[in-house]
């Protein structure tokens, strides 16, 4: 590993030896508790910008809930208590007068199942811009939903019926809705969570290229539990086991040599 | 390491394992042979290693169609995947082995009525049995991933590429000495060259171990002794 630019964090004295060159997303010692219930314990990781990361791990590891503090989305769950340090761009996420609203403006998120909003394919991706005031007329709400169609790869798809209910598409378009949704507002970070896992394999491949194409602008991190998904689309993978980051780093070398046993046995279709 | 999930996952693994295991115990078999058929100048011994390298040459087959069989069936991955990658490698060592211990059987056909110097076949028969020990220490490494024990064998091949030079060396001198040597010590020197290329071969199969057992690559330069490329008569004569 090359060397890297310090990162200033109190209390994060020595850099950890998986610092990544141009961390978009920095975590320190996150921990989630759900009531009674510790879920994760002392995350840290960094997110380099303009790459994919994937989070990989058995069900109930920990890596969707981690995903979830990225953008503050464990906020709705009354139980949850997250502590630690995450930053976005140097800035604390948690801090108390960060508007929250405009932090998932910067960090969007697309979800398992895909979700249009029970409007037109237009209104689905007008919507952002719209409450965000990021068009100053309809002209230019028409230039940002097209633009979205069209980087999300369902423009050519969708541009005679951008009246039809977003809803009547297919499920693998429904999802590039999704993803064109969350590009609209123009984020830094997209999170996914396990988002071709209700599409069929044709489906999967196309969004699995948009993800390849959408690394150009924007810093990615997926969750998936298809290893063989992770291992096509990422740059970086975490792995996570029982609420704890087990391993992290370029992915290649987490599918050819991972060093430590339980990511191993994961990756390999050994865990008892 | 502990089983998969998937038992016939390690059915295929295992199944790839004895395949490789019967290939190596076949190849020892026919390097033996052929070095005994060589001392005994025994042309029947030695069709029997020619006919033996068919098996050789299917087994090799049925590894590589079942080793692309798992890649596609199972998407193997770190360790697995070095297992099934090893595999081929090894199979397509194994397999050269035995083309060239056949080839080595054949000069022995050839040279079975031709006068010959016992001596020099003496030289020919050590650098065979170091040749033997090495594959067979490489087996027993394969079989038991043993990076250490391949590593050893992958140090010790310079032995042998030092006595190949010797034995060019000593044949050239014979045939200077006199021209009736020539057809008999130019197979033995093929036969040598065989032999010190299986030799080779172990050190391919040693590399793959450290690789299927470190998932690193080997990359320093193997210790060479063969001088024999820049050997001349002149050499020779001094």
């Amino acid at each position: 590993m090359t060397t890297m630019p310090q990162i200033d964090l109190a209390g994060a004295g020595v850099q950890p030896a998986t610092a990544v060159a141009k961390p978009k997303v920095v975590a320190r010692d996150v921990n989630v508790h759900y009531g009674e219930k510790h879920a994760l314990h002392n995350v840290s990781i960094d997110i380099p910008e303009q790459a994919v990361t994937a989070f990989i791990g058995p069900s109930g590891c920990g890596k969707s809930t981690f995903l979830r503090c990225i953008n503050r989305m464990n906020d709705t769950i009354a139980s949850c208590r997250v502590t630690g340090r995450i930053e976005l761009d140097g800035e604390d996420i948690y801090d108390r007068s960060l508007d929250v609203v405009q932090l998932r403006a910067r960090v969007g998120m697309v979800f398992q199942k895909p979700n249009p909003f029970p409007k037109s394919i237009y209104e689905n991706v007008a919507y952002g811009p719209r409450i965000h005031g990021l068009a100053q007329s309809k002209a230019e709400l028409d230039e940002i939903v097209e633009r979205s169609l069209k980087r999300a790869s369902l423009f050519e798809e969708v541009k005679d019926r951008l009246d039809a209910p977003g809803t009547g598409l297919s499920g693998g378009q429904q999802q590039r809705l999704c993803i064109a949704r969350a590009i609209a507002v123009s984020p830094e970070v997209i999170l996914m969570d396990e988002p071709c896992s209700a599409l069929d394999p044709i489906a999967t491949a196309r969004i699995e290229e948009l993800i390849d194409e959408l690394r150009e602008n924007y810093t990615i991190v997926i969750v998936t539990h298809s290893m063989q998904q992770a291992a096509r689309v990422s740059q970086r993978t975490a792995f996570f086991h029982l609420g704890k980051l087990v391993e992290q780093g370029p992915t290649e070398h987490i599918f050819t040599t991972p060093e430590d046993k339980r990511t191993q046995d994961y990756i390999t279709g050994r865990f008892g | 390491m502990s089983e998969h999930i998937v038992s016939s996952f390690d059915t295929d693994l295992d199944t790839l394992r004895s395949k490789i295991a019967e290939m190596g115990g076949i190849a020892e078999k026919m390097l033996g042979d052929a070095t005994l058929a060589l001392v005994r100048r025994d042309a029947a011994l030695a069709q029997t290693i020619i006919a033996a390298d068919a098996r050789l040459d299917a087994l090799q087959r049925d590894i590589e169609e079942r080793a692309i069989l798992t890649i596609a069936r199972r998407q193997p991955m770190a360790v697995d995947l070095r297992e099934v990658v090893s595999a081929i490698r090894v199979a397509g060592d194994l397999e050269r082995i035995g083309d060239l211990a056949k080839n080595t059987a054949k000069r022995v056909v050839a040279i079975s009525g031709e006068l010959q110097p016992p001596k020099i076949v003496g030289g020919v028969q050590h650098m065979s049995d170091l040749v033997q020990a090495q594959l067979k220490d490489v087996l027993d490494a394969y079989a038991q991933r043993d990076d250490q024990r391949a590593m050893d064998v992958w140090q010790r091949d310079e032995r042998i590429d030092a006595l190949y030079t010797s034995i060019f060396r000593e044949l050239l001198t014979y045939m200077m000495e006199d021209p009736r040597n020539i057809t008999f010590c130019t197979h033995l020197l093929f036969l040598a060259k065989n032999i010190e290329r299986i030799g080779d071969h172990t050190t391919n199969v040693a590399e793959t171990i450290h690789y299927l057992v470190t998932g690193v690559a080997l990359s320093v330069e193997r210790p060479k002794g063969d001088k024999s490329s820049f050997t001349t008569t002149e050499a020779v004569d001094k």
